[in-house]
């Protein structure tokens, strides 16, 4: 077992604006580092203020911002049917999660019942996109601790998962599938026997990806006991997904506030074990993904074996109106955790308030704490195990 | 528990700061009142029965015309797998209420948000700064009054649309097709006719 690293508790400092810290930290003689904003490994535009004294930070403070597209205003300002392409932007890696949170919110403020056949096509368009996000977010994990081989690997992947949803909805990255009580288009002709193609070639990769990158003795030594979440921490600073999963939570909104057709599916949930390290590491964190595209692979299959025939949009009104002041939420699990979109009802064709609280917005919180005596060297492996992707904090 | 169980051991036990549940169509909600909001979080997330050990969602909504805000909690308890949404009620001149950062540590982030867009002052917050704009940006941009300065720092916010430059497709025909008659017609004229004023094309 390797031991855990990290810093005793330093106390923190009060603040009030970020001149205030650049002249704080200054004050007490370390070393001030701008990680970022433009930084290869911060994925996205983030930057790090990185207080050190040599190579041992003291904190990294995270500075977001960057990529403020002020989408919660947008909601207010566009029609319901008119914002489900901007929810895309809010996390472009798993752009049909986040369009499904927002139709199931307003789905859920009209009472709307989803056809079946469109809650099957929602479903394996989600998890589809849950492999390609998982296979990003692996790809690039890898390479930032230096292992550059498996980035292309994941990423050739990645395009037959691209391909399949080009064909579904004609899109690539930003999809624009689902639509509030119902998917745009049906499923494609022989798309099914497509799908089984891809998982049959796919579950074969995901071993050998296993032996090139998970269980490789440098990755396994460089990850292992690294930044360690408990449990009670990982809950405090509301952590969701697979890094909630990797510190031994075993939640999964799929499975235990069922949405969509998810109870009518078999799947495990994966949880971290501290197989080789410390339970809660980044190692898990890495593992609980690759366990999870497996299990993706799963529902994938049983959506393709149950899927029943039928209408693919509910009878929706032309123009959305609803009475100002109701309000709905709805979670979904977004391949970076719980993803939540509150909406409250405006007394025209608009929402009065839209707010979308996703996974990486609250992971972001948690690195002040957990960076402080850690390399800087480790800080890159913590940022990637996160798996933050910068417009889903900004949004 | 049922929201209804959680709501009746809230006025248990902290009576009059409490309000009734409320039977929105969707998630029922507790009012409460804003001094008491931290005692009643820390509460809620240590009594056995109902254990909220996670804050999953904070939320602030602008009402000019009851010229209130309203600032939206939604807690979940992992222990128990239950629900509930607490609502405190601000004065929109002055918002403010204390912090439950000492309650979820989630909370300084999801406050600092809120703060930032709207301007809600969570007292007691160790760190209440601007985190999506810049510290030196005017307004709350969440607010329903929110007027985008006209720039920043001699940035201009606004643009030309540049679809205002766009012409049909039929339309630059028949600019062409008059043209090319203006142009024939400057033929035919004698030579010592002044030349037709010349129409600038579209970019």
């Amino acid at each position: 077992m390797t031991e855990a690293r990290r810093a005793p508790e330093t106390p923190t400092m009060e603040m009030t604006s970020n001149k205030e810290v650049l002249r704080r930290i200054e004050y007490t003689g370390d070393m001030l580092l701008n990680m970022g904003p433009q930084h290869p490994s911060t994925h996205g535009v983030i930057n790090f203020l990185v207080q050190t004294d040599g190579e041992v930070m003291k904190r990294a403070i995270p500075e977001v911002g960057y990529l403020h597209r002020s989408l919660e205003k947008i909601g207010e300002k566009v029609t319901y049917n008119g914002y489900m392409p901007y929810t895309d932007r809010v996390d472009y890696i798993t752009a049909m999660c986040a369009n499904q949170g927002y139709a199931m919110a307003v789905e859920r403020l009209l009472a709307v019942t989803v056809p079946k056949r469109a809650e099957y096509c929602r479903t394996i368009a989600t998890e589809l996109n849950r492999i390609s996000s998982h296979l990003v977010s692996l790809g690039t994990m890898a390479m930032d601790v230096g292992a550059v081989t498996p980035f292309p690997y994941a990423l050739r992947e990645r395009e037959f998962i691209n391909d399949l949803l080009e064909e579904l909805c004609g899109a690539r990255l930003t999809y624009n599938y689902l639509r509030i009580g119902g998917v745009a288009y049906d499923l494609p002709e022989g798309y099914a026997e497509k799908l089984v193609t891809f998982l049959d070639h796919f579950e074969k990769i995901l071993p050998e990806f296993n032996r090139l990158i998970t269980y490789n003795e440098i990755f396994v030594q460089r990850l292992a006991g690294l930044a360690p979440i408990s449990p009670e921490m990982a809950i405090d600073y509301c952590l969701v997904g697979p890094n909630l999963r990797a510190s031994g939570v075993k939640f999964d909104v799929r499975k235990d506030i069922p949405y969509s057709i998810y109870p009518e599916v078999q799947f495990e949930v994966p949880v971290g074990r501290g197989e080789v390290g410390v339970t809660g590491d980044s190692w898990d964190r890495f593992w609980v993904r690759c366990e999870e595209m497996r299990q993706s692979c799963r529902i994938l299959r049983q959506c393709v074996a149950q899927i029943p025939k039928g209408e693919v949009m509910a009878k929706m009104p032309r123009k959305i109106k609803m009475t100002e002041g109701l309000e709905a939420y709805s979670r979904i699990e977004s391949s970076r955790g719980d993803m939540q979109y509150y909406v409250v009802a405006g007394a025209g064709e608009n929402a009065y308030r839209v707010k979308v609280r996703t996974g990486s917005f609250t992971a972001m919180g948690i690195i002040d704490v957990l960076s402080r005596g850690l390399m800087i060297a480790d800080l890159v492996a913590l940022i990637a195990s996160l798996d933050v992707v910068a417009p889903e904090i900004d949004r | 528990m049922t929201p209804e169980e959680i709501q009746q051991v809230l006025a248990g036990k902290f009576g009059e700061s409490v309000g009734a549940l409320q039977p929105a169509k969707q998630d029922p909600w507790v009012l409460v009142k804003p001094a008491a909001i931290a005692e009643v979080c820390a509460f809620l997330k240590t009594d056995p029965r109902t254990r909220m050990d996670s804050l999953m969602n904070l939320t602030a909504v602008d009402w000019p015309k009851r010229n209130q805000i309203d600032v939206i909690y939604h807690l979940f308890s992992y222990a128990h797998r239950h629900v509930f949404i607490l609502k405190v009620q601000l004065d929109r001149a002055a918002p403010a209420v204390p912090t439950v950062e000492g309650v979820w540590k989630a909370a300084d982030w999801l406050e600092r948000e809120q703060f930032d867009l709207l301007g809600v002052e969570f007292t007691g917050h160790p760190d209440l700064r601007r985190i999506m704009l810049p510290d030196d940006w005017v307004g709350h941009p969440l607010r329903k009054d929110y007027q985008e300065g006209a720039d920043y720092h001699h940035i201009s916010t606004t643009r030309e649309s540049p679809l205002d430059g766009f012409v049909r497709l039929d339309e630059l025909k028949k600019r062409a097709a008059a043209k090319s008659a203006e142009a024939a017609a400057a033929q035919a004229a004698p030579a010592h006719a002044p030349a037709p004023a010349k129409k600038e094309m579209p970019s």
